[in-house]
């Protein structure tokens, strides 16, 4: 009983942290979410995500748009761009945070940006 | 008019089913050629060497105006030249090759019993400087792909005739060259298959990703954005690179055999080369 309420209270507590992450997006990282998702040797998003805003996008991907509806879970769409492999072997999409492609918080930077899509 | 392209492209699903264990090229490349006609109906089988402008109208538009001056016409008269010129011992090219070296470029690559070893048209070029006392050119661009692209004029339209022998050596180097193309790579994770299988004739930012099939048959070419010609391996290169992962040497056995599985699949395609690419 003890470790059930444990684990719900830190449930709860880490949403409350991640909601508190998203809530507390800067408009400095939500630019630098944009360059890293707009960068071709770096998140290079557009290459197979449409989106508002990009320019030139590749159409391999689902488009991004309405994304808060899309991925609720902020931590479901970090694991999608960590390692998209462990939820689809078969994806062609790179695991950006696995291949030590983007950092953390690059990561968390491209999401920023994504929520404001 | 892309909205059609894309629905077309969206029924690409998964990638091709893997090996059976007893290597049997011929059922490969019927299940290959099987797929793609399968995923792309409207397309017929000799359409699949003009790559990228069977599914984007704007490039092949481009590339309607581009055919009336051909970039690679230059390429093609440097190369007759070369082809022709005396090396010092007094013999020609054409002495190294059956036929004079006309009309036999949809024959390559060859397996080369002696060797053991898968020969490309470029290898073969250079295999007959060497025995006629001259250096080897580079396999990726210059001088060689001009005389390649001469010699693969003069078999323009002839079905692409790869033979793979009853030889447990040529067997394993078209196993090697398969695995090759659906092996995962680089830091992207990306195998030959991602891109030119599972996402073919989708775009890539700009560019419309190719089938597999066919991808070939129109080497070696001019690309816009080389801005001159290249063979087979300097693509090779170039698609490693774009993975962040190691190319091979251009002269490499992993390259010799890939070209080999992947010419294998393109066999019955009319040959195209010289080609020109966006
Ligand atoms: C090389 C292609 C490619 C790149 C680059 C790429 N993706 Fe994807 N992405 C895909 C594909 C294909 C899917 C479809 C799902 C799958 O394959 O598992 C997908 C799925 C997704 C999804 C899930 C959509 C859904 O319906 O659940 C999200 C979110 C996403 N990508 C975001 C991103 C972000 C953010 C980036 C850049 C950091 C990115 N992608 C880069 C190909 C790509
Ligand atoms: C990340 C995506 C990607 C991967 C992975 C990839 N390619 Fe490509 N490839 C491209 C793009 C983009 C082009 C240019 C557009 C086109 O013609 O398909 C291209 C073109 C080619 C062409 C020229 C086709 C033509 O008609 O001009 C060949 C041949 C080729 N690739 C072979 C390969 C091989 C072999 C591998 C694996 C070692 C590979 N590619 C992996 C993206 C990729």
């Amino acid at each position: 009983m003890k470790t059930i309420i444990t684990v719900v209270a830190l449930g709860l507590l880490s949403s409350v942290a991640a909601a508190g992450v998203a809530a507390a997006a800067t408009p400095a990282e939500i630019a630098a979410g944009e360059k890293l998702a707009t960068t071709t040797d770096q998140g290079n998003c557009d290459a197979c995500h449409m989106f508002k805003g990009a320019d030139e996008a590749g159409n391999i991907g689902p488009e991004l748009k309405d994304v808060k509806s899309m991925v609720p879970n902020r931590k479901e769409f970090y694991a999608i761009i960590y390692d998209e492999e462990a939820r689809n072997p078969q994806t062609i999409m790179p695991a950006f945070g696995k291949n030590q492609v983007l950092t953390p918080k690059q990561i968390n930077e491209v999401i920023d940006f994504m929520y404001t899509k | 008019m892309r909205l059609a392209f894309i629905a077309l492209a969206l029924t690409v699903s998964a990638p091709l089913a893997q090996a059976a264990s007893q290597p049997d090229p011929a059922a490969d490349m019927k299940a290959f050629q099987g797929y793609f006609l399968k995923q792309f109906p409207k397309l017929p089988l000799a359409a699949y060497v003009n790559g990228p402008y069977n599914f984007s109208k704007s490039e092949s538009d481009q590339w309607k105006q581009i055919m009336e001056f051909p970039p690679y016409q230059f390429a093609v008269d440097d190369g007759k030249k070369l082809f022709e010129t005396k090396f010092p011992d007094g013999k020609t090219y054409a002495s190294c090759f059956p036929n004079g070296g006309i009309g036999i470029a949809q024959n390559y690559p060859m397996f080369d019993a002696k060797t053991g070893k898968v020969v490309t048209l470029g290898i073969a070029i250079n295999r007959c400087r060497v025995a006629n006392g001259q250096k080897k050119l580079k396999l990726t661009v210059g001088p060689l792909a001009d005389i390649s692209a001469y010699m693969t004029s003069t078999s323009d339209g002839k079905p692409i005739n790869v033979v793979i022998p009853h030889n447990p050596k040529a067997l394993a180097a078209y196993e090697a060259g398969k695995e090759y193309f659906y092996t995962r790579r680089g830091q992207l994770n990306f195998s030959c298959a991602s891109c030119h299988v599972q996402a073919a004739g989708m775009h890539l930012r700009g560019d419309v990703l190719s089938p597999a099939l066919g991808l070939t048959a129109a080497f070696p070419l001019y690309r816009s954005s080389w801005g001159d010609m290249g063979t087979l391996v300097r693509r090779f290169i170039g698609c490693n690179q774009k993975v962040k992962s190691e190319p091979s040497k251009p002269d490499s056995t992993a390259y010799r055999d890939l070209a080999y599985f992947m010419t294998y699949m393109d066999n019955g395609l009319p040959e195209s080369g010289p080609g020109a690419r966006p």
